[in-house]
């Protein structure tokens, strides 16, 4: 029975970090640029848990379970400074926070 | 390969069947529990006893005028009641009802499917169920739904903390994330059930389990977020007829849900409360027998004119079921699938008779308690529980 | 079999991420990013990653998504308007990515010829397995990321509390 060649995975892991470093780099709403961060980040726990299948052993889980984690905090952390940025600015696009420039 | 197939098929359809049925009937018992406390007949005139009222109402929400709003976001408005029932269902896939059974020559298991990770796949299709409401109340474009719908949300996931915590720790005491195998090592009689066995009797997390249950189902005494009398009836405003009519499916299954939960990881599953060589294959027998003659006893001498024919019936029904139990050939799944709805039934009892009972919380008052004291009781629970099994073992 | 389930998945998680980045609205961006989550974690499953799998779905997509759009619906954003773009970069850079994409994916099979994914290959990602690894090799990273939580708990609460009063 044929399995799915494991380049396959990684090819995949790498479209959808592509993808989340375009929405990166292309959005201007603060939301959606935190969200393709997120995505960034299950491309590379996708990477992790292919190559843990590679090499036969439990690692790779291990890693992916702390990358889940630190991803966590990070969204609650991130997502309330947007909401302290939100209420000085009352913007939510990152060409308009600025008042630094000049 | 291909009577696998078959076999679960007819599995799901008849579990499918059985489930929409008991759905619509659930809603008919818990009118009737309320109606009784409250000391009124409840739903009495459409066929005998109101039992042909969910039909009624099944009939009349199909047949009302299916309205949609222009001023709501179309996709995620029709999405979300269709996402709240699919997970209400699909977390009914994995609860197991008896043991393996031998129907017709094959041999299979009275579940769906098995899963190693059985309590975390319920738990995950849980966390998935706070979309269907947090988008309904979202899409309906309506301010008082969108509150509905972030506090029903909000209360969602704050109960989920307590609920995840209290699941951890029988897990501690049987060492397992299979369902099957979780009713499997409760085997013996009431005192290897998880909430009286093992070197801390989980009575704690049992009823911190039900707390957390009630609130995760929206159910009084935490269900302000729904209340027909406060915010417009919440994230359900906008709906009508089949898609709210799947909201309360949903959260009928979700109640249904958290009570075998609790059967299987507390009150070990489809285990009798004692062997059966000691006759508790009697007890279903004598239980229906007392209710066909009962039922037979005020048949004699009705109350209502209408229940001259109808208690009578109800006599001899129940009398005809205390006699099929004692067939050997349908006691070796039918006794587990008694036990296993008794025990799940008196939790869904317990759910309409604190409906009954108790007012309701203020939003205030419902998160404080989960943060101040459901979670902090949840954790000290955990690492007892953790210590003893420890020092146990 | 495993390769039907690969694909269809696999196309639902590009399909998706495409959305994430291409929609307007970030509520639809969260939607279908919750769909990328999810057809990961079948993916996830079919590499011998049970436990992880409902992990990703339990935190990420019942959790963290959550909390997105929790703070889409209170900061009540609008959709995004679409600024001029430069039609020059889309049409260099488009093809230039399939590409590298393309050269990536060809690099990738000749450094892994022959290997491939049974579902059933690895049967080391039970929830006893990670458990035993986590509190057994991984201990320090355990107790460090439980201390991490607490500061973001922390750090979220104090935020979110200035601008109350």
């Amino acid at each position: 029975m044929s399995g799915v060649p494991i380049s396959w995975y990684l090819t995949l892991s790498a479209i959808l970090f592509t993808l989340g470093v375009a929405g990166f780099l292309f959005r201007r709403n603060i939301i959606t640029v935190f969200m393709s961060i997120e995505l960034m980040l299950n491309a590379v726990n996708l990477s992790f848990i292919t190559f843990s299948y590679y090499w036969k052993q439990v690692n790779g889980h291990l890693i992916a379970f702390f990358v889940m984690v630190v991803a966590a905090s990070e969204a609650a952390v991130g997502l309330a400074i947007i909401l302290t940025v939100f209420k000085n600015r009352q913007t939510l696009n990152i060409d308009e926070v600025d008042s630094m420039k000049n | 390969m291909d009577s696998f197939i078959v076999i679960s098929l007819i599995k799901v359809v008849v579990v499918f069947a059985v489930l929409l049925t008991t759905l619509a009937y659930l809603q008919w018992v818990e009118r009737k529990v309320i109606a009784h406390i409250q000391v009124r007949p409840g739903p009495y005139r459409v066929g005998p006893h109101g039992l042909l009222q969910p039909l009624a109402d099944v009939i009349k929400l199909i047949t009302k005028e299916d309205l949609v709003p222009p001023y709501v976001n179309k996709p995620l408005y029709l999405a979300a009641p269709f996402l709240a029932i699919t997970m209400a269902l699909l977390s009914i896939s994995v609860i197991p009802f008896g043991p393996v059974i031998q129907v017709a020559g094959y041999q299979t298991a009275m579940q769906l499917t098995d899963l190693n990770i059985g309590v975390l796949f319920v738990l995950a299709v849980s966390s998935m169920g706070v979309y269907g409401i947090a988008l309904a109340g979202w899409s309906s474009n309506n301010k008082y739904a969108l509150l509905g719908g972030l506090r029903s949300s909000a209360q969602m996931i704050s109960y989920e903390l307590p609920l995840s915590l209290t699941i951890a720790a029988p897990l501690l005491i049987s060492n397992t994330l299979s369902l099957r195998e979780l009713v499997e090592k409760q085997a013996g009689g009431i005192w290897h059930w998880n909430v009286l066995h093992g070197p801390f009797p989980q009575i704690f997390s049992f009823l911190i389990f039900l707390i957390a249950g009630f609130a995760e189902t929206n159910r009084v005494p935490f269900d302000l977020p729904e209340a027909e009398n406060e915010l417009v009836a919440g994230f359900h405003t906008e709906y009508s007829s089949m898609k709210f009519a799947s909201f309360f499916m949903a959260e009928y299954a979700n109640m249904i849900t958290v009570s075998c939960m609790a059967t299987l990881l507390f009150l070990g599953g489809w285990v009798a409360p004692w062997p059966a060589q000691y006759g508790s294959s009697l007890v279903p027998v004598a239980i229906f027998a007392l209710a066909g003659v009962v039922a037979l006893y005020h048949g004699m001498h009705p109350a209502r004119r209408r229940d001259r024919t109808s208690l009578p019936v109800f006599g001899i029904i129940f009398l005809i079921i205390a006699a099929v139990f004692l067939l050997p050939i349908v006691q070796s799944w039918l006794l587990p699938l008694f036990w296993f709805c008794a025990k799940t039934g008196s939790i869904l009892f317990l759910y309409m008779w604190i409906r009954g009972t108790l007012p309701r919380f203020r939003y205030d008052q419902l998160m404080g308690f989960t943060w101040k004291f459901l979670f902090p009781a949840a954790v000290l629970n955990l690492l007892v529980t953790g210590l003893l099994v420890a020092l146990v073992s | 079999m495993d390769v039907i389930l690969f694909l269809i998945f696999a196309i639902i998680a590009v399909v998706c991420a495409i959305n994430v980045v291409v929609q307007t609205h970030p509520i639809s961006s969260a939607i279908s990013l919750v769909g990328v989550m999810a057809s990961l974690a079948v993916l996830y499953l079919l590499l011998g990653a049970e436990f992880l799998a409902a992990a990703q779905v339990i935190v990420y997509a019942g959790a963290i998504m959550v909390l997105f759009v929790f703070v889409i619906m209170l900061l009540n954003a609008g959709a995004e308007t679409k600024k001029g773009q430069s039609s020059m970069a889309l049409f260099l850079g488009g093809p230039l990515l399939v590409a590298l994409l393309m050269l990536l994916a060809w690099f990738v099979q000749q450094l892994f010829p022959g290997i491939s994914v049974h579902f059933g290959g690895f049967r080391g990602g039970s929830a006893q397995d990670v458990g035993r690894a986590l509190f057994t090799t991984y201990l320090l990273p355990f107790e460090v990321t439980s201390i991490l939580i607490l500061i973001a708990i922390l750090g979220a609460i104090v935020l979110a509390r200035k601008e109350m009063d």
